[in-house]
């Protein structure tokens, strides 16, 4: 609403005098966040052609919903949880369970069950699996804020990838799951990556909006009064462990959808992409982005992938250092972020 | 819509309610009766339990013995979250607004609905933004509707805190020190904001160590010491006892 009324009064001044834009947005580091990285990911995609943007498409896709879906819980809820990796790897399993059609006695490793469903039916078993565990998990973890809520909520993304990693008869534990069907609509399946591309993007545009649609939703405002004092919410008669608990499997379900997506994008999944540091990423992407803002996390999310994709290209540094790299500068920019812009870059609201 | 209203009706009683932090006794045994659409002052010496009482009530705190009876029915376990439901609501002596949210929604918030599932689906109704508008001119704040809670000036947050009470269109208002730190001209607007609240047939309770407005306001005055009632009654006449002079000076 304000937006909206200030984008147009912003635009009548603008038609009034070209130049105040300008004078006005210079100072706006918003925009020039915008524009630094949007304008980084276009010039690289160009420069590398197609099937590079498809990659870097694909993969921002699916960061970018998990990013939007953790800010759900930690930016307009003010639940720090580290956890959320865990309802990644449980949708990101449950869909590679399920339709993987590989044969392992040959292969004398570990045998598993093969089930070889379709994409499309596993689909809606990730994501249910995923928010049914965090209604078990959320009930719990409904009596504990704060410090404490970061405490649990890293217990149960170890204990995820504990899970992950030793319950080999359903995961082959460190082999990892092989075959993964890619997503088909009768005729037509989705084999090259550019259409997968267009799926993923396909969710990510709903997750967007079913997220757009419940912060601005009457749910929505709850959510941020909780965040801003819960004991005063609470006494205008708001059950916030109801509201809490909502979010809290709203947001795990569209984790559990991020998994199933990677898990059948990248056809092999183990359990190294739910270590507890892929989550400490997660939450850096959401604070990096701008807390309680939709567009703060899709930004967080590119500037990432664009940290990650881009740097392989550096040429004097050497491949294997490329994933340590990228996370310590992502740490010094977490630092300094929180010096001069705690808000994040594009965010409203601080930690 | 009767108009007569017998005036001794009691809209909200604590009868024996007690509450310990530790050792600390810092409501005992405490019985009184808040009448209906009458202006009820608490007042007492620091430390004497007017905020925890107020606590109890609200159900920020849960008793330790007693019980507290609304619309006839006797309670032993106050939920927060069902205070609104017992047509209670309240302030708080150190402001607690939502900070990093704007004006408006910190009144907007308490408008909508409260189920989890409805709310998913409610949009901003045209009825909410109507009662927003009319609670935030009323306490002079509707210029300020777009900035953040946590911009405000102390004494415009004071206001801000009494209009999202006043938003909650309940039988009674617990106001934890609704006067204090507050400049001559917004005293002023408190104490009209209440009056006008008794007009309106509310029942208001408050506390307050400013004695000029205490004998101003007050219907019925409850004085406490150390968690228990040491006088009760019309305003002059019990801040003229001795003992209630004692407890305020010392011995």
């Amino acid at each position: 609403m304000s937006i909206a009324t200030g984008a147009i009064r912003g635009l009548q001044e603008v038609a009034r005098d070209p130049g105040s834009w300008w004078r006005r947005s210079k100072g706006s580091v918003e925009l020039w966040a915008n524009l630094i990285v949007l304008g980084w990911a276009l010039v690289f995609m160009l420069w590398r052609g197609g099937g590079f943007a498809i990659t870097v498409g694909s993969v921002f896709a699916i960061w970018a919903v998990l990013a939007v879906s953790l800010n759900l819980v930690v930016g307009y809820t003010g639940l720090l949880s580290v956890g959320h990796i865990g309802f990644f790897g449980i949708g990101a399993y449950a869909m590679a369970v399920l339709t993987s059609s590989a044969s392992y006695e040959q292969l004398r490793t570990e045998a598993i069950p093969t089930f070889g469903w379709p994409f499309f039916a596993a689909l809606p078993i990730s994501v249910v699996l995923a928010g049914l565990v965090a209604l078990v998990v959320g009930v719990a973890f409904n009596r504990f804020r704060d410090d404490i809520y970061v405490l649990v909520s890293f217990g149960f993304a170890v204990i995820a990838f504990t899970t992950f990693l030793s319950w080999r008869n359903l995961t082959r534990g460190a082999f990892g799951i092989h075959q993964v069907a890619r997503p088909a609509i009768g005729p037509l399946v989705f084999d090259g990556e550019l259409e997968f591309l267009a799926l993923l993007l396909v969710f990510l545009g709903l997750v967007v909006l079913i997220s757009w649609l419940i912060v601005t939703s009457s749910f929505g405002r709850v959510l941020t009064a909780i965040r801003e004092d819960e004991e005063a919410i609470e006494v205008f008669g708001y059950r916030t462990t109801h509201y809490k608990l909502a979010i809290w499997v709203i947001s795990a379900m569209m984790a559990g959808l991020a998994g199933a997506l990677l898990a059948s994008w990248s056809t092999f999944i183990d359990p190294n992409s739910f270590v507890l540091l892929e989550s400490v990423l997660l939450v850096s992407i959401v604070i990096l982005g701008g807390l309680a803002s939709i567009w703060g996390s899709l930004l967080g999310a590119l500037a990432f992938v664009m940290l990650e994709e881009g740097m392989r290209f550096v040429p004097f540094l050497p491949s294997e250092f490329i994933g340590q790299i990228r996370q310590m500068i992502l740490g010094i920019l977490l630092v300094l972020l929180m010096l001069f812009r705690p808000q994040g870059l594009v965010g409203r609201f601080k930690l | 819509m009767s108009t007569e209203v017998d005036p001794r009706v009691y809209v909200l009683e604590t009868r024996d309610v007690s509450k310990s932090f530790g050792a600390v006794k810092a409501i005992d045994q405490l019985s009184i009766s808040i009448l209906r659409e009458w202006i009820t002052c608490i007042v007492g010496p620091n430390g004497s339990g007017k905020s925890t009482l107020i606590n109890l009530l609200s159900g920020l705190l849960p008793l330790d013995g007693g019980i507290v009876v609304v619309d006839n029915v006797g309670l032993r376990v106050v939920k927060a979250h069902d205070s609104p439901d017992h047509g209670i609501t309240r302030t708080f002596q150190e402001v607690r607004l939502f900070d990093q949210i704007s004006v408006w929604d910190n009144i907007m918030v308490v408008l909508t609905e409260r189920r989890v599932f409805p709310a998913l689906l409610e949009r901003t109704k045209p009825s909410h933004k109507e009662e927003a508008e009319r609670i935030l001119k009323s306490v002079g704040m509707w210029e300020k509707r777009d900035a953040m809670a946590q911009d405000l000036s102390y004494g415009q947050r004071k206001l801000l805190e009494i209009g999202r009470a006043m938003a909650m269109d309940v039988q009674i208002y617990l106001f934890d020190e609704p006067f204090a730190g507050l400049f001559p001209r917004m005293l002023e607007q408190v104490k009209s904001i209440l009056k006008d609240m008794r007009e309106q047939q509310r029942s208001i309770v408050f506390v307050s160590h400013n004695m000029d407005i205490v004998r101003e306001l007050s219907d019925h005055l409850f004085v406490l010491d150390s968690g228990a009632l040491l006088a009760a009654g019309e305003v002059e006449e019990v801040l003229g006892r001795s003992s209630v002079i004692d407890a305020y000076l010392g011995n």
